[in-house]
């Protein structure tokens, strides 16, 4: 409404005291009522359900929503799943940038194959991650190695499902990078070692870390690849978004939307941490060209 | 930096293994373990009467959410791109929103939203079953497939620039003939890209849509739900290796087509 308005103003004064400018642009931008569209659109696909789950969360008071938050196997949940997210997302730093490293630097026949394997995480839906998983690691395993409900089992569901992210992230930076400096530095006699943690590392250090968040991000999240292997021992095993599900089951609907806003709550900080660093870094590379 | 053959080999060694460990032993296990009873105990354990209406339901959801999104997408792009209003930052912010939720939040959310007792939970007295039914697999879908199509659209619709439409305009084409005619050409293989991943999320969803839906087999589940409802409640192991074959076939063309996409857009 008020943006309706306010173009009907703007478009009076300019009458009363501009000449008629030809406005070639107005035709193409998004007239008021498609922004309104728009906005009513993703009002009510993401906004309303998430402003219902706030409220809900608060519906028994600050301390409703404290107390379920701490309730103890909430707690070793959120504990649970933000440590394996941690211990997963360090594990892609390293693996990541290395399968990168490889793919960039490295030759062997097949390789583009295996470049294209990099992105079949993406494309296959959790569940399926979860089953091809138990299949090789689960009760018949045939290499008799049974990570069934324990922690590394949900390691290994949750390194499956975000192996691309700091892969595909530090791929491009590396293409790119200058290997003079490289080799400058290896003809002043510096081992590869020395080379590589002061001159590459430093260049690859904004994609490994966006990466990593991000995978970060997406573990914290996790479901359809844990649900499976995971086993859902309270305590053990449970991820938060397991918790959440249980708690809606037994229709504790305050309990799950509070500990669902603490998961949120999470996932925007990593991402704003992210988005923070990564401004920092973007600066920090213009001053110094 | 010249690594040596030892130390190279060394790398290559680790970074497949990893892969091979992680990736492709799993997979090929699954495939063999489904294929090895014969295509024929395949195709029959995906024919059955559940198997046949759980794909017939996905792809249903899948017909629903993609031109949604396809309009609203579009839309959306150009509104970022080409509107300058107050909130552009918040719509950018929104839009971004549905990658950082957790699936089974996002389920949570609309529970307590369009459930029994919601805030729009009065539609249910309506005779429109949002929750349990089909509407709440088609929105918690649309609401994990959202970033899709815009952030595909909107960096082609970046690049492109005004100066067509305006040449189009200036010759006096209304701004449905510049839109038809010139935009929706320019932007066609960024949209599609944007589809192609949409669809592929639309048929994999599982947390958010196992939350709304009842799960009957043969009624609400999707694929996904097949093949979590056969090894969790049925115990049907090979079922459930089955179905999966069949969702890791749509998600292997997924990948060609990206991976075709990729280039066509490149060019």
């Amino acid at each position: 409404m008020t943006a309706t308005t306010a173009t009907a103003r703007r478009d009076d004064t300019m009458v009363s005291s501009l000449p008629p400018r030809p406005t070639p642009q107005r035709q193409f931008s998004a007239r008021p009522l498609g922004v309104g569209l728009v906005g009513l659109w993703l009002s009510v696909i993401v906004l309303l359900p998430l402003a219902a789950l706030t409220v809900t969360s608060f519906g028994d008071g600050v301390s409703g929503f404290w107390d379920a938050v701490t309730a103890p196997v909430a707690l070793a949940s959120l504990a649970v799943t933000v440590g394996l997210a941690a211990v997963v997302a360090l594990l892609n730093a390293a693996m990541g940038t290395l399968i990168a490293w490889v793919l960039v630097r490295d030759d062997f026949p097949g390789k583009r194959v295996v470049n294209a394997l990099i992105d079949l995480p993406f494309a296959l839906p959790t569940i399926v991650a979860s089953i091809v998983l138990l299949s090789l690691y689960g009760p018949n395993s045939p290499v008799h190695v049974h990570l069934n409900a324990t922690r590394p089992g949900l390691v290994v569901a949750l390194a499956f499902v975000t192996l691309p992210f700091v892969v595909r992230s530090v791929q491009p930076v590396l293409i790119e990078v200058d290997r003079e400096v490289e080799e400058a530095s290896a003809s002043l006699g510096a081992s590869n070692w020395t080379t590589f943690r002061r001159v590459v590392l430093p260049t690859l250090a904004p994609a490994i870390i966006s990466g990593t968040g991000l995978a970060f991000a997406r573990a914290i999240g996790e479901y359809g690849s844990v649900v499976l292997i995971g086993g859902n021992i309270p305590r053990r095993t449970q991820v938060a978004s397991q918790y959440i599900q249980q708690q809606i089951e037994i229709d504790r609907p305050v309990n799950a939307a509070a500990v669902s806003v603490a998961l949120l709550v999470i996932a925007f900080l990593t991402l704003f941490v992210l988005r923070v660093a990564a401004g920092r870094s973007r600066r920090r590379e213009e001053e110094s060209s | 930096m010249k690594t040596s053959t030892a130390t190279r080999l060394g790398l290559r060694t680790v970074a497949l293994g990893y892969l091979v460990v992680l990736l492709a032993v799993p997979i090929v296990l699954i495939l063999w373990r489904t294929l090895g009873e014969g295509v024929g105990a395949f195709l029959e354990s995906v024919r059955t009467p559940a198997a046949i209406s759980a794909l017939n339901l996905s792809l249903l959801i899948v017909a629903i959410v993609v031109p949604l999104n396809v309009v609203f997408g579009v839309a959306t792009a150009l509104a970022l791109v080409r509107g300058r209003f107050r909130g552009r930052g918040l719509v950018q912010a929104v839009v971004d929103l549905p990658f950082a939720v957790s699936p089974i939040v996002v389920g949570v959310s609309l529970i307590l939203l369009w459930g029994a007792g919601g805030w729009l939970g009065g539609v249910e007295k309506l005779g429109f079953k949002v929750i349990f039914g089909l509407p709440g697999m088609v929105i918690a879908t649309l609401f994990v497939t959202l970033p899709f199509v815009v952030r595909e659209v909107e960096p082609v619709l970046h690049e492109i620039g005004t100066d067509q439409e305006q040449a189009a305009a200036t010759l006096g084409a209304s701004s449905a003939q510049t839109f038809w005619r010139i935009t929706l050409p320019a932007i066609r293989w960024g949209l599609t890209y944007g589809v192609v991943l949409t669809v592929a999320r639309a048929l994999g969803e599982f947390g958010a849509v196992i939350m709304v839906s009842s799960g009957f087999p043969g009624v609400s589940q999707t694929l996904t739900l097949l093949v979590h409802s056969r090894y969790i409640d049925d115990h049907n192991t090979y079922g459930a290796y089955a179905a999966a074959t069949l969702l890791m076939g749509l998600a292997v063309v997924t990948l060609l087509l990206m991976t075709l996409l990729d280039r066509k857009r490149s060019t």
